[in-house]
């Protein structure tokens, strides 16, 4: 295990590094996503302008966690779809697929990540903050980003073969991640309410128990895709 | 006939299940009173479901261990099975709910998780549809269908059964260990499974063959044309 890890590490950091360059080069994509997720919660903002109190708990919770799936998939979905057909023959003849999908993996965890922390300032900024266990929010937003990336980095791959690939991903997906998103919904719900911590620790186990049961499918199922 | 044993065992199962689900005794409930017949039809098309789609996840996995076209055909073949068997699942579930809870969907928790299982296998149709390359189509569509298939088993077999739901077997509601008092209604209800689960496999090798000889077809023209 000790040897897997040293032999690896650092080619998976030298991978994650070259995808953080990357997306730091492309300016226009990283400000893109930026202002897709300022715009939806304005949005938000001026239809519930005049009624604040129709944010309950859980229509807060669930359009947090909606916001937070679409600019995820969109995100997600250009980790395969926006790469040169050139450039993907390059990294098969260098590296194996197993390390490329982890340092995918822990970049669109990353991403993820700070995508739903912004989300999260913005929604305190323009509309409220009903938490009252934070701590078990970050727990959540932590478990949920790690199911996002999960799920939806192998679906990417699928997906960036395929026609109309932009279409496919969001219809692939949304099955999938469903019932990550329906545990979400429940544990935020918990935590706006102030109910104790211990009252959603069945779904924060269940949420972590489908997280490494898709990342490890994700991981053996990734060399088949990577093959064509 | 040797071969086909089980094809005759399916038939004579599923005539005696229709026979025996319309004029055996059943326990009188409020309620659910004569609706608890869809027992026999309605329950076994989800179990016929489960076990289509499972084959069909085998021979994704065959496939993707061994690259041999006839498993993306296993698998396709039972995957189209295992959705109708689905819908059949869940056009029987609503007219039972008319009956029992008054408007065909009522949004319960049960009836949620099917109508997404019955999406993740949309979603895999219209996946085969939108790639052109054969060889190609074979190995996505069998990787997204193992992955599909492993996110949909929390979906319908672990979050229902934590939330509270109207469906008998869940919540308090008098589920399957009420026919306890009654095990009449088992000596229909398994012969009932098995005999829709073979029939759904009898109509999964047609469609294999029918496919095999479609294949074959296209090959001879490819032949011609050359």
């Amino acid at each position: 295990m000790y040897n897997f890890l040293k032999k690896n590490l650092g080619k998976i950091n030298t991978l994650i590094f070259k995808e953080f360059t990357l997306e730091l080069r492309r300016k226009s994509v990283f400000s893109g996503l930026a202002l897709y997720l300022i715009s939806t919660v304005f949005i938000y903002y001026l239809t519930f302008n005049l009624r604040q109190n129709l944010i309950s708990p859980l229509v807060w919770s669930a359009l947090f966690w909606i916001t937070v799936l679409f600019s995820s998939i969109n995100t997600i979905a250009k980790s395969f779809i926006g790469e040169k057909k050139g450039q993907e023959i390059y990294f098969y003849s260098l590296i194996s697929p197993e390390r490329i999908i982890i340092s995918k993996l822990v970049y669109n965890f990353l991403l993820c990540l700070v995508l739903s922390c912004a989300g999260f300032l913005l929604f305190v900024l323009f509309i409220s903050n009903p938490l009252s266990d934070s701590g078990m929010f970050l727990v959540t937003i932590l478990l949920v980003s790690w199911g996002f990336s999960s799920s939806l980095t192998l679906l990417s791959g699928i997906a960036s073969k395929a026609n109309n690939s932009n279409v496919l991903m969001t219809v692939l997906s949304f099955p999938v991640v469903i019932s990550i998103l329906l545990l979400a919904i429940k544990i935020t719900k918990n935590c706006i309410d102030g109910l104790e911590s211990y009252s959603s620790y069945d779904e924060l186990i269940t949420l972590l128990a489908i997280n490494c049961l898709v990342t490890a499918v994700s991981y053996l199922l990734f060399p088949y895709i990577w093959r064509s | 006939m040797k071969k086909n044993w089980w094809k005759v065992l399916s038939i004579v199962l599923l005539i005696y299940t229709v026979i025996g689900g319309f004029l055996f005794n059943v326990p009188r409930l409020t309620i659910v009173n004569e609706t608890i017949r869809a027992l026999y039809f309605h329950v076994p098309m989800w179990f016929g479901m489960v076990f289509m789609f499972l084959a069909s996840t085998y021979h994704a996995v065959l496939y993707l261990r061994k690259s041999q076209t006839i498993y993306d055909n296993y698998s396709n073949s039972f995957a189209t099975v295992g959705l109708f068997l689905g819908l059949l699942g869940i056009v029987t579930g609503m007219i039972w709910a008319n009956y029992t809870w008054g408007s065909p969907w009522h949004g319960d928790p049960k009836q949620n998780g099917a109508a997404i299982a019955l999406l993740v296998y949309f979603a895999y149709f219209i996946l085969r549809g939108s790639i052109t390359n054969n060889e190609q189509k074979a190995r996505l569509s069998a990787v997204y269908n193992i992955f599909a298939f492993t996110a949909m088993v929390p979906l319908i077999f672990i979050i229902p059964r934590m939330t509270s739901s109207m469906h008998p077997g869940s919540g308090g509601n008098p589920g399957f260990n009420m026919y306890d008092l009654d095990s009449k209604m088992r000596m229909v209800f398994y012969p009932a499974v098995i005999g829709w689960s073979l029939m759904g496999r009898w109509v999964a090798t047609v469609l294999i063959r029918i496919q095999i000889v479609k294949e074959k077809i296209e090959d001879l023209e490819d032949e011609q044309v050359q």
